[in-house]
């Protein structure tokens, strides 16, 4: 893997972006990587934009500040698209996910994406509903990131939510936060 | 033999984790964001019997460090934790713990201080306790959180030293973030940080004694606050002391200030605080194109650490100081004022600029430190004059 990946979020306040960072930066720890996640935090209200970030290295982290330049972007909510410039400042080559029930051909052209970025599309909303039986997309989206940068293995997600989830969930909350991580990393496509 | 747990961890986390590994009698405190996780985690160790304190629960910060003062008087270990506005509105009782030798340990999310109101990251609060007579550190990481606050205990309360002692970390930068966090074993850091034995406690003592009493004319009052000043001025060899054993436990080094690159450096910037890695990754770059760049972080303000300072800055051709505050109507922010202080005894004189960066949680970029140096090089080379300016800003 390069030396520092660098994961930009982008949600509305309630969809777990933040739960998302932090569950993807645990899950690179536990292998043994060097992590960093924080919210942007400003006035908190359920729906309102918000911004994660999430640094991944195999060295100690010396950065402090926000991601401006990431590797991916996650974007959790397709409605902000419109309103906020989330491919902002994005590397060259990078990687694009989008929850939407778009097909990625569509979600490329929505997001006027340059030919070089990779986008990925999973209905982490339509797979939240059916498993975790609410629209928290966070899990697995997660899901669709691992399998389509590898920045952490699949396994390693699914065996740390087991462990995290584990310490405040019931068994059917983990059985169906595992069931939507599998659907998304079975369904995710890439443009 | 120690043991440590590696684990996925916020500032506030590890400092509630010192906290209760140090384990205060007394903890008395108020919430403020962003300090709040520090207390709301050390709550949740005492209601889960994990640490036995008297945990008070107080109606301001005023009275938070009022009872810290008392239940330091009578010969317990205490601790509280706050920020900002709370920092602010302790400004009494903070002189109060220094000049009653109180040795009270105080963690702080450093925090933009009113008006306008803003929530975020800045020196502004620790600068008004400047001169409070504390003991004061800055962390960079969530980990030197952890061992800041450790250290602060045995400092605090060895006899040669009875002094407050503030271990501060930049708010949300350092509070909120998680990171790879190292957890030692309780029993190590309960054998490391040993049992606070008081010199002249109200209780626990067999005889009798008062505290804090009126010291008028008469020169008592003056003469109690030269012993102040000669304590903070004696402490440094303490503070090496506990840093260092403590350096030996964890690994991890300790010094007064931490030097990036110095030794050689042509352009050194220098701050407190969370915002040095960033500028060490600016510095790596220059290096790398051939410009000698350098950091120079300061760990420990107070007691300033000033022949240290110098020692690192005395072979740059431009220094740059970086104030997360400013000292309005001062000449420099107080950093600057401490560092251009510092250089006054070197027989050359080196061109300095004081940078006003970050207030209010603004987001610090690489580019920002790209102009620093850029501009130490100006400096250098006489197309730019000293002076303060503001980083960052639109206009």
């Amino acid at each position: 893997m390069q030396e520092l990946v660098e994961i930009r979020w982008h949600a509305r306040a309630g969809q777990g972006a933040v739960t998302a960072s932090k569950l993807l930066a645990e899950t690179a720890l536990l292998q043994g990587q060097y992590i960093q996640a924080m919210p942007e935090y400003g006035p908190e209200r359920t729906g309102a934009p918000l911004k994660a970030y999430t640094r991944v290295s195999n060295e100690r982290i010396e950065l402090h500040n926000n991601i401006v330049h990431p590797d991916i972007v996650v974007i959790l909510d397709d409605t902000l698209l419109p309103i906020i410039d989330v491919l902002e400042g994005i590397k060259e080559g990078g990687t694009v996910i989008l929850n939407t029930a778009l097909s990625a051909e569509e979600a490329r052209a929505a997001l006027k994406a340059p030919a070089d970025l990779r986008v990925a599309t999973v209905d982490a909303s339509g797979i939240a509903v059916a498993t975790i039986k609410r629209d928290i997309p966070n899990t697995p989206i997660v899901g669709a990131l691992a399998e389509i940068t590898g920045v952490v293995p699949v396994q390693a997600l699914k065996d740390n939510l087991i462990k995290s989830f584990g310490k405040k969930f019931s068994q059917e909350v983990i059985d169906a936060n595992l069931a939507s991580v599998d659907r998304a990393v079975e369904e995710v496509k890439v443009a | 033999m120690s043991a440590i747990t590696v684990f996925a961890g916020t500032g506030n986390n590890m400092v509630a984790e010192a906290l209760r590994q140090a384990a205060p009698d007394v903890v008395a405190a108020y919430p403020i964001t962003p300090q709040t996780t520090i207390v709301e985690g050390y709550a949740k160790f005492v209601a889960d019997g994990r640490v036995h304190t008297e945990l008070v629960n107080v109606e301001s910060e005023h009275s938070a460090l009022s009872a810290c003062v008392g239940a330091s008087a009578a010969g317990a270990r205490v601790a509280t934790a706050t920020s900002s506005q709370g920092l602010a509105l302790m400004w009494e009782e903070l002189h109060i713990a220094s000049g009653m030798r109180l040795p009270i340990v105080m963690a702080n999310a450093n925090r933009a201080i009113s008006a306008p109101i803003n929530i975020h990251g800045d020196h502004s609060d620790v600068m008004g306790a400047r001169d409070s007579g504390w003991i004061i550190f800055f962390a960079e990481t969530a980990q030197e959180a952890y061992d800041n606050t450790i250290i602060s205990f045995p400092i605090a309360e060895d006899p040669a030293v009875s002094l407050p002692v503030l271990t501060t970390l930049d708010g949300f930068i350092t509070t909120h973030a998680m990171e790879r966090c190292e957890l030692l074993d309780d029993a190590t850091v309960k054998a490391y940080v040993g049992d606070r034995v008081p010199e002249n406690p109200l209780i626990a003592g067999d005889k009798p004694v008062s505290h804090g009493m009126f010291a008028s004319l008469g020169g008592t009052y003056f003469e109690v606050k030269k012993a102040e000043r000669a304590a903070i001025d004696a402490s440094p060899p303490v503070i090496q002391k506990y840093g260092d054993a403590w350096e030996k436990v964890c690994g991890r080094p300790f010094d007064f200030i931490d030097s990036f690159a110095c030794e050689d450096a042509d352009f050194i910037l220098v701050m407190l605080g969370s915002a040095a890695g960033n500028a060490r990754t600016v510095a790596r770059e220059l290096r790398a194109q051939g410009i000698k760049a350098g950091v120079l972080r300061v760990r420990v303000y107070r007691p300033f650490p000033a022949d240290a300072v110098r020692a690192a800055l005395k072979g740059a051709k431009a220094i740059g100081i970086l104030d997360r505050s400013d000292s309005f109507g001062a000449q420099y922010g107080p950093l600057g004022l401490d560092v251009r202080a510092a250089l006054y005894d070197l027989p050359q004189r080196i061109p300095t600029r004081n940078y006003v960066f970050g207030l209010g949680g603004a987001d610090v970029t690489l580019e920002t430190m790209h102009k620093a140096y850029a501009e130490l090089a100006e400096l250098a080379s006489g197309t730019l004059d000293e002076g303060l300016s503001y980083l960052g800003t639109r206009g």
